[in-house]
């Protein structure tokens, strides 16, 4: 790609306008074409498959608004979700992604192309990218007049893994269409503040209320486009064009977010918004400025600054909400960009040099965006574009002076020699032409191979970090085969198919989503956590003796419970793994019942196997996941492969729970909630007596310690 | 709290229009007049040099402040119970005077644009004014006016949707 589009570098002098305009289409069309292509390695590894966790809630979503129209899911009241509370899903979530793939599938159907919805969700990511990588041209054409720029900028984004991470097809998430959103609105702001019309801030409000539905990052666009004009005001680059469009803009935009439900009043309330307000304000002042030339411009200075401390005010409530995310270790930011993360302080450079008012926006974008990437591993997301625009700046200037192959004249020369002298630094261009050939052929060679080196990460990155749906696992067998791990699939299927329709499921809240997508089951907890309360039970109800349990499980309604065991496999995302998080957000509520410190040895040490503490062997989790582990092994063998350690060698006894499913490699297990006893004696009484143990024997042992104490 | 600020910068613009006017009017007036006669004064020129179609714009913009102002004062003294209807009711205004404002700038090009060259400072803002003049009057009176009416049709159908 980026071949071809030096390729039209080439061509720009010989061939006509309409040749290279041709030419400029195709290779755009090449480019979202290979953005699509590759993102479809775990379609073609696996199958068209939703991936992951929240992607399962999304297509659920969407399979609901498919189903019922529009106005029922905007009242969608949720009742198969965090059973006895239920949730309003309508009005908790940001409905854009679920719309879009609606609209395209209908359309699909209108067109009598008989698609399956769920194959719109898993390609909707993909068929975005190219749309991103289309709206990177555009915004990068807004930033250089090189058109080689502009291809660059699509080539990149197109592929690199920044965004391939949240992209890939089957990872049907919000970001799947937000940052071309992102893109999109940035282009059309940078158009309106160009041309300063009504029109193009309008469509920029536009997009942006999409944003707004589409994804919670639309803080950012809120936060960015404010922060431009002010810079620009401080600059002393106020003008009718800038009113124009940040007003048009934030009077349609504000109005715009505040339709959707999630965000509410938001706008007017929340702080993160108030910079927004705040220009808006300052810029009718400007107004006042301008109009009456000089009044206040004497204090404006003081002015500003007051509201630079307001500035800083803004981004607390982001790095506040960050603190759960990990800071982005530094090896991620070459991961993720190759290449491109040294190609972007060059290209953030060059737009100080023609420092026009959409090169203040890049520059801004740069510092914040980089800052917030390097706070939070997430937004990476919003860094790349900017990286992606700053290094296709860097590279097609290198590839504009370097690959002419004819010898700069003199003429020339001169001229721009006089022009440097007119403007700001005569070192602004300080070798106007490249004469040896020996040099053209060095640069050119090495951008070349680093374009290479890049699509070949590119590539490598692609297919084996982020094109694994996590639903499905795949490994290696010993002959290098490929060995398909579907146990979840498995053991959903198994509920979908021998559960009755309202089962209520209890799991840790990281499979709510995909039990309620794959078994359509009611679920205690989900990944939309937001009752702690509720989460903090089911990890009571896991940390707890089967005495503590079984009232919990019984006041819930709960029919099953389901555990991750990855003891058989070494798969480590197990809950045992989890298991200490369970404890300490049940510590949180209870701190009197659920104690963490009962879950280490005395060394301070987190065990599973015979040193485990009483509290730990007795704990409903523990239980579930070693119940007759050891029978798979040879006597006083069992190993589990994920901790590394000696499994127990007896099995642990279950008096409340009956064993109703295990799946093939011992992923997932499921286990029944046994209904009260018949001849109402407490379950454990019972369980004894089904083994023929004699009552006496405990009544017995208690007798002589009560006589000892008295 | 935030709509106050609005309520103060609405209702102060309709004072600025009259310096603009002032500057570009040939000044008759003598240095120790008193106050209401330089008011009185700027009052007539600004009667005098602005076209038709812009005191007709800048009766609209007092308009929309007045209404806006009433709203707000409503909000204040008698409660924001219908806080979606006052909202709407209020953005409308801001936002109908904000895109007037807009015309305003664009049709009256030549008065408001020459008046922002002078204040834009610094070193930079050197070859940048030169785009901001020649890219203002690009737009015509016909474009701005259509710019115009998608601008109102957007931001009417939003308030009537968030009226409730």
């Amino acid at each position: 790609m980026a071949q071809s589009s030096s390729l039209d570098v080439l061509l720009k002098g010989s061939s006509g306008q309409s040749t290279r305009g041709l030419l400029r289409i195709i290779i755009l069309i090449t480019i979202a074409a290979a953005a699509v292509a590759s993102r479809l390695f775990s379609v073609i590894r696996f199958e068209s498959i939703i991936h992951e966790f929240d992607p399962w809630f999304n297509f659920r979503a969407t399979k609901y608004l498919v189903q019922n129209g529009f106005y029922s899911f905007w009242d969608w009241f949720d009742d198969r979700t965090w059973h006895p509370l239920g949730r309003v899903t309508g009005g908790t979530l940001y409905p854009g992604l679920m719309v879009t793939s609606g609209v395209i599938y209908h359309i699909l159907r209108f067109l009598t192309i008989p698609v399956d919805i769920r194959n719109v969700c898993v390609l909707l990511a993909p068929g975005f990218s190219g749309l991103t990588a289309l709206a990177m041209y555009l915004l990068t054409c807004e930033m250089s007049k090189s058109p080689s720029a502009g291809l660059l900028a699509a080539a990149f984004m197109g592929i690199v893994p920044g965004y391939i991470s949240r992209s890939v097809a089957g990872s049907y998430d919000n970001e799947a269409i937000a940052i071309f959103l992102l893109v999109f609105t940035f282009f059309l702001w940078i158009k309106a503040v160009k041309n300063g019309s009504i029109m193009w801030g309008a469509l920029t409000a536009l997009f942006y209320g999409y944003m707004v539905s589409a994804w919670g990052g639309y803080v950012f666009i809120t936060n960015l486009i404010p922060l431009h004009v002010f810079v620009l005001l401080c600059m002393g680059r106020y003008s009718s064009r800038v009113y124009i469009s940040y007003t048009t803009w934030y009077a349609l935009g504000t109005l715009g977010s505040m339709q959707i439900p999630f965000v509410g009043f938001l706008p007017i309330r929340n702080s993160d918004h108030m910079s927004a307000l705040g220009v808006f304000g300052l810029i009718q002042l400007g107004l006042l400025r301008t109009l009456s030339a000089g009044v206040i411009a004497p204090w404006s200075g003081r002015f500003y600054s007051l509201w630079d401390t307001g500035y800083a005010k803004i981004h607390i409530p982001i790095i506040a909400s960050v603190s759960e995310h990990q800071p982005t270790a530094w090896p991620a930011f070459f991961f993720d960009l190759n290449f491109l993360i040294w190609l972007f302080p060059a290209g953030v450079f060059m737009c100080f040099q023609n420092l026009k008012d959409e090169h203040v926006f890049v520059i801004i974008y740069a510092v914040l965006a980089s800052y917030f990437a390097g706070v939070m591993v997430r937004l990476m997301l919003t860094l790349t574009p900017i990286v992606c625009v700053a290094a296709a700046l860097a590279v097609s200037s290198i590839l504009d002076s370097f690959l002419v192959l004819t010898k700069p004249n003199p003429e020339s020369q001169t001229k721009t020699t006089s022009e440097d002298s007119k403007s700001l630094r005569s070192t602004q261009k300080p070798v106007v032409g490249i004469y040896s050939y020996f040099s053209k052929a060095v640069v050119t060679g090495s951008i070349t191979v680093y374009l290479l080196l890049f699509v070949a990460h590119c590539t490598w990155v692609t297919s084996n970090a982020y094109s694994s749906p996590s639903v499905v696992l795949a490994s290696r067998m010993p002959d290098g085969s490929q060995f398909i791990i579907d146990d979840y699939r498995e053991a959903y299927y198994w509920l979908r198919q021998n559960t009755p329709d309202n089962a209520k499921i209890m799991s840790w809240w990281d499979y709510g989503y995909q039990i309620g997508g794959m078994a359509d089951r009611p679920t205690l907890v989900d990944n939309n956590t937001w009752n702690n309360t509720h989460i903090a039970t089911v990890g009571k109800a896991m940390s707890s003796r089967e005495e503590v349990s079984y009232p919990i499980l019984r006041q819930h309604d709960v029919d099953y419970v389901l555990v991750v065991f990855g003891g058989l496999l070494g798969y480590s995302g197990d809950d045992l793994n989890k298991f200490l998080w369970m404890v300490r957000i049940a510590e949180g509520i209870w701190p009197d019942e659920v104690k963490e410190r009962d879950f280490f040895t005395a060394r301070g040490e987190y065990r599973v196997d015979d040193e485990a503490t009483p509290t730990m062997r007795n704990s409903l989790m523990y239980k579930m996941s070693y119940y007759n582990f050891q029978s798979l092994f040879p006597a006083g063998q069992a190993v589990d492969r994920v901790r590394g350690t000696r499994a127990p060698t007896e099995s642990p006894q279950l008096n409340t729970l009956e064993e109703a499913f295990t799946s093939e490699n011992w992923i997932i297990r499921i286990y029944k909630v046994k209904d009260l006893d018949n001849f109402d004696r407490d379950h454990n009484n019972a369980v004894a007596f089904d083994k023929g143990l004699k009552r006496k024997r405990a009544s017995k042992k208690k007798g002589p310690r009560v006589l000892r104490t008295e | 709290m935030p709509a106050k600020r609005h309520a103060a910068s609405t209702t102060a613009t309709p004072v600025p229009v009259a310096p603009a006017t002032l500057s570009s009017g040939p000044p008759t007036l003598k240095t120790n007049a008193s106050a209401a006669a330089i008011a009185q004064h700027v009052w007539e020129q600004y009667l005098a040099n602005t076209p038709q179609r812009t005191l007709l714009l800048d009766a609209f913009m007092a308009f929309l402040v007045l209404v806006g102002g009433l709203q707000f004062l409503y909000c204040v003294l008698a409660g924001n119970y219908p806080f979606n209807a006052f909202l709407s009711g209020f953005s409308a205004a801001v936002g109908q005077f904000v895109l007037t404002a807009s015309l305003r700038m664009q049709t009256s090009d030549s008065g408001s644009g020459s008046s922002s060259k002078p204040s834009s400072k610094g070193k930079n803002a050197r070859f940048v004014d030169e785009d901001n003049q020649e890219q203002v009057s690009g737009t015509s009176h016909e474009r701005a006016f259509a710019d115009y009416i998608f601008g109102s049709l957007i931001l009417h159908f939003f308030c009537i949707n968030f009226i409730n």
